[in-house]
């Protein structure tokens, strides 16, 4: 197994561990690995790293193999891990600073970790172009996206069926006024896509 | 009782008997939902893993609309709930936030609104008056309420619930007439969009909640998230297929159960769209 020199390694990466503690307005340094977001967290069975892992490795600077994990992309966002934390630190705020980051890097998830990211930006991109969620475009997006073209499919027509799912799109009026939020923060924060 | 009403967009989608029966129950309670003018999406739950401005941004839109009708936000669908509660909270907070939101929206947002959930909601109406609405008390029925993640926690922005042991809804279906059962996943997660990108992992979430729900003795589970709803009715299937298991467990909104007892019909309560067999219960409520 690779050794790491965690001085050399904190020292290097200070810049990033202030970053996430700024970013994610959390309090990761008053962590004492007690484990307690781990026992309760429901996905900790599918992530390589699990979350008080991830905080060790936020304290000690561990950038690259943090970017790189599925587990910020797998965590659900439940937050039963910041509910229970006795150090008042917000898990789910530090995995989601994580997760933005490592899209903004230009690291590109692989396996599980790369359908989240897909699933975002197929969701994402049907709100700026119609204000709204338009489930059939976020899922032909998606498996298109993540070469599952029947992920979901028989799902379709019980779903037109029943009448819960819409054909065709609905555009708000102030569509335009929504894809400038998305334009907005992309001039300001230059690297989301 | 007014409210600006956020309907969230899977209200004519997935979430169509939610949407259906809040309204029937709605009127039943004398709750005027004024329905927040070209409301768009929050972003749940995707723009919290893209940018921290727009995933405020995206709910303020709807915050500063809302401000301008001068009503509190409420909302059915947890996870919109959690955009629009977290969004209000951040930008009560921070006169910084609330200017570089004002930036991308193009909208002043005071932050001079309240946003609650739809179960907070009516589940602070006087007791009493809804009682007075029960026709039918649901007498037979043991329910177990699953409240599932965003509905209350995390509590700095939810808050109205207990976030380890909720009793909000269990409180209601008493009204209402049926047992609520004390069960052992009340808030355990169901997955949400990992149902959509990772179904091999919202299988086993799904799997542990129904197993606890059949564990309980429970004759049905009821929900208040058109995920949460999405995920125990129609990827009960899914569960079944993939792990072998054989679950036939329906799956109500708390407004359709309010809405049984208080005599309103199957049609309003758009009771005839779920994907896992309902007759079952249907037939204890009478």
């Amino acid at each position: 197994m690779e050794s790491i020199n965690l001085n050399q390694s904190i020292a290097k990466n200070a810049d990033f561990i202030q970053h996430v503690g700024e970013e994610s307005g959390q309090p990761v340094q008053k962590c004492y690995q007690c484990g307690k977001c781990t026992a309760g967290c429901p996905v900790a069975f599918a992530m390589d790293y699990t979350p008080n892992q991830v905080i060790r490795m936020v304290q000690l600077g561990m950038k690259d193999e943090l970017l790189r994990s599925n587990t910020i992309w797998i965590c659900a966002s439940c937050s039963t891990c910041s509910t229970r934390c006795p150090c008042n630190v917000e898990i789910t705020h530090v995995m989601e600073t994580l997760r933005i980051m490592a899209g903004n890097s230009g690291t590109a998830p692989e396996g599980k970790a790369k359908y989240v990211e897909i699933m975002y930006n197929a969701l994402l991109g049907t709100v700026e172009r119609y204000g709204r969620t338009y489930e059939v475009g976020l899922v032909l997006q998606n498996n298109l996206k993540s070469k599952k073209l029947f992920n979901g499919a028989d799902m379709g027509l019980p779903m037109l069926q029943r009448g819960k799912m819409k054909l065709m799109p609905t555009k708000v009026k102030g569509a335009a006024e929504v894809a400038r939020i998305f334009s907005e923060v992309r001039k300001m924060e230059g690297g989301v896509k | 009782m007014r409210y600006a009403y956020y309907p969230g967009c899977s209200y004519h989608g997935t979430g169509k008997e939610y949407e259906a029966s809040t309204q029937a129950v709605a009127k039943k309670l004398g709750m005027e939902l004024v329905e927040i003018p070209d409301w768009s999406c929050c972003g749940a739950t995707a723009a919290h893993g893209k940018s921290h401005l727009l995933n405020i941004a995206l709910p303020a839109r709807n915050l500063a609309i809302a401000e301008g009708m001068g009503l509190d936000v409420t909302t059915g669908c947890a996870a919109c709930y959690q955009q629009l509660a977290h969004a209000n909270k951040r930008m009560t907070e921070s006169q910084e936030t609330r200017e570089q939101v004002k930036k991308v929206t193009g909208k002043e947002y005071k932050g001079t609104l309240k946003v609650k959930s739809l179960v907070e909601a009516i589940g602070t109406i006087d007791p009493e008056l809804i009682k007075s609405q029960v026709v039918k008390p649901l007498s037979k029925l043991k329910v177990a309420a699953y409240y599932g993640c965003l509905l209350v926690r995390p509590p700095e922005i939810t808050g109205f619930d207990d976030p380890e042991n909720p009793m909000f809804m269990d409180n209601m279906m008493k009204l209402a007439g049926a047992e609520a059962l004390d069960w052992a996943h009340k808030t355990e997660c169901c997955g949400a969009s990992l149902g959509v990108s990772n179904l091999g992992i919202a299988v086993k979430l799904i799997n542990k909640i129904l197993k606890a729900v059949v564990d309980s003795g429970a004759d049905c589970v009821v929900v208040a998230c058109p995920f949460c709803h999405l995920n125990l009715d129609w990827h009960q299937k899914s569960v079944n297929k993939q792990l072998g298991t054989t679950y036939e467990m329906p799956v109500f909104y708390f407004t359709e159960l309010l809405g049984l007892a208080m005599g309103i019909s199957h049609d309003e309560l758009g009771l005839k769209t779920h994907f896992t067999d309902t007759q079952k219960v249907l037939s204890l409520v009478g």
